[in-house]
């Protein structure tokens, strides 16, 4: 028995495991998103500028945004009190919509665009009587909101609910018994230490919003200048023959999903909470 | 801390706050998947089984699962080893290999599937390479190997990581101290304490894996027979207007991801309690 060939054994072994790992990310993620960036870039910032402000392009970005960000406030918004309930509140079904609220990470989100055009679609009972109403939903940009609060339900009750779990009742507590009220003890005690992880929350879904295909390409109709989104709009270069252009525009919306997925990683660290 | 005990008995608007958020998820979530089970089966049970029975419907099934069970696989063994590397290594470039963990968390389906092209496809990086192989990986099963495997990189090893950090090094201390190898350490102490960690990551990348559909429509271009999968093979049935064929493999996908959720569930709940 020798320990110090042991020792050496273990160390190349570490080594050894530690090189897998970083071969296997590198050729896995890094070479791919190296490709991407590369070809986005090709004719520098200047054709990166030309590609993403061309008509239909800029147009495809600018309905994301908004869309997205109408989806971002009503999640934060129904995701807080979402969050609220369930670790607030005792009440019968509780363990059934707490599990309720992971049903977008497993269900496909093509499957949920196919759910939603049965649903709201032309033919359907419910679609017919919106479009009588004058609200058509299907095939129209409020489809892409629609999908968009359906597949990014867990995002923001999951940031929340941890926080709340380890909020201190004691400090509730002593507002009331100094004699806040219920109002006074929300805006200045409770809604506080919420904020950062409903921030953070409402981030990261407005992030995986940015990048939504399955389910938006069956509801939105794909109408250019109308309800074609980002995504895609890269999905269409692509089947035009046209990977350069769709790898621009790809570059400019990686950028500012990255930039958001940094953001909130920031406040995150800052703030302690563990993002899902 | 004190855990605060939750309020039973709710008065008014506090049942107007689970009605609201009952209402909401209800009616977001519950009726479309409803209406979906309605309609898949508004021409009974026969037309269903008769369309789900159609050689492509099978064969994209069958794709679909041999892709989702390698990324099982691989994604599985990487995602432990480094999750082990993540937490328990200290090295110059650590943060790196954790920012790129997320990495694919951010970027869309149709570029992860773009950016495979821009690899593998006519004219890419590794193009010519490829050619003097003679291998093929876009428009072939692996480019949706690689694309998906993209896709679900990050979750089994940041489940598995998570488990790592609640854990500690105590037990794999104790385990080398009275002269377990690396191997034993690792059989029989580390993998049995992350189990339910790593159960909860390879039903994640199933899901994941499963419903993929951007980033395998853009590298494979769902070629009946060759490429389809089942979401890709939904899309195409969409776009032939053959709604019954779409709506059954719908709702197959569909009843798998309630079952993978009643997994995620319990899970989650013996992962908590550990």
């Amino acid at each position: 028995m020798s320990r110090p060939t042991e020792i050496a054994d273990v160390r190349r072994g570490r080594l050894a495991l530690r090189s897998g790992v970083l071969i296997y990310a590198a050729v896995l993620v890094v070479l791919p998103l190296g490709a991407l960036v590369q070809h986005g870039l090709v004719d520098g910032l200047a054709g990166l500028w030309r590609a993403a402000t061309a008509p239909v392009a800029a147009q495809a970005i600018l309905l994301t945004l908004w869309t997205a960000t109408l989806m971002a406030v009503v999640n934060a918004f129904m995701g807080t009190l979402t969050a609220w309930a369930l670790v607030r509140y005792e009440f019968t079904g509780r363990g059934l919509l707490s599990a309720l609220v992971d049903l977008p990470f497993a269900i496909p989100t093509l499957v949920t665009g196919v759910m939603l055009v049965i649903l709201l679609g032309p033919q359907s009972p419910l679609g017919g009587w919106l479009t009588a109403l004058g609200v058509p939903v299907i095939f129209a940009p409020l489809a892409i909101v629609v999908a968009l609060l359906f597949i990014t339900v867990p995002f923001v009750v999951r940031a929340v609910e941890p926080v709340l779990l380890e909020q201190d009742p004691a400090e509730e507590e002593a507002a009331r018994t100094l004699g806040a009220g219920t109002w006074t003890v929300f805006w200045r005690v409770l809604l506080p230490p919420l904020l950062p992880a409903i921030l953070s929350g409402t981030i990261r879904s407005f992030a995986r919003a940015l990048g939504e295909l399955g389910s938006v390409i069956v509801v939105s109709g794909n109408i250019p200048y109308r309800t074609l989104t980002a995504p895609i709009h890269i999905f269409g270069e692509i089947e035009s023959g046209q990977p350069g252009g769709a790898a621009a525009v790809s570059v400019v919306l990686l950028a500012l999903a990255l930039l958001l997925a940094f953001a909130a990683r920031g406040i995150e660290r800052i703030s302690g909470v563990h993002h899902a | 801390m004190p855990k605060r005990a939750r309020t039973r008995h709710l008065n008014i608007p506090q049942r107007a706050i689970v009605l609201a958020v009952a209402a909401y998820l209800g009616l977001l979530l519950v009726l479309p998947l409803g209406a979906m089970g309605v309609r898949a089966l508004a021409e009974g049970p026969g037309t269903l089984l008769a369309s789900l029975a159609q050689r492509e419907a099978l064969e994209g099934l069958l794709l679909t699962l041999i892709v989702a069970a390698i990324c099982v696989v691989f994604n599985g063994i990487f995602g432990i080893a480094g999750a082990l590397v993540l937490t328990r290594h200290r090295f110059l470039g650590r943060r790196v290999l954790d920012a790129l963990v997320d990495l694919p968390l951010a970027v869309s389906p149709v570029m992860t599937g773009l950016a495979f092209l821009l690899i593998f496809g006519r004219g890419g990086w590794l193009a010519s390479s490829l050619d003097l192989l003679g291998l093929k990986v876009t428009f072939a099963v692996p480019g949706l190997i690689l694309a998906t495997l993209f896709v679900t990189f990050p979750f089994t090893l940041r489940e598995v990581a998570y488990v790592l950090e609640e854990l500690g090094t105590d037990e794999d201390q104790a385990a080398t101290t009275l002269g377990a190898s690396p191997w034993q350490t690792f059989w029989l102490v580390t993998l049995p304490n992350i189990r339910f960690g790593l159960g909860y990551g390879i039903v994640l990348t199933l899901a994941r894996a499963l419903g993929e559909f951007g980033a395998v429509l853009v590298v494979g271009g769902a070629i009946s027979g060759r490429t389809q999968t089942a979401t890709t093979f939904i899309y195409n049935a969409l776009e032939e207007r053959q709604e019954p064929a779409a709506y059954s493999m719908a709702l197959v996908l569909a009843l798998v991801s309630v079952a993978l959720l009643v997994a995620i569930e319990w899970l989650k709940r013996r992962r908590g309690r550990e």
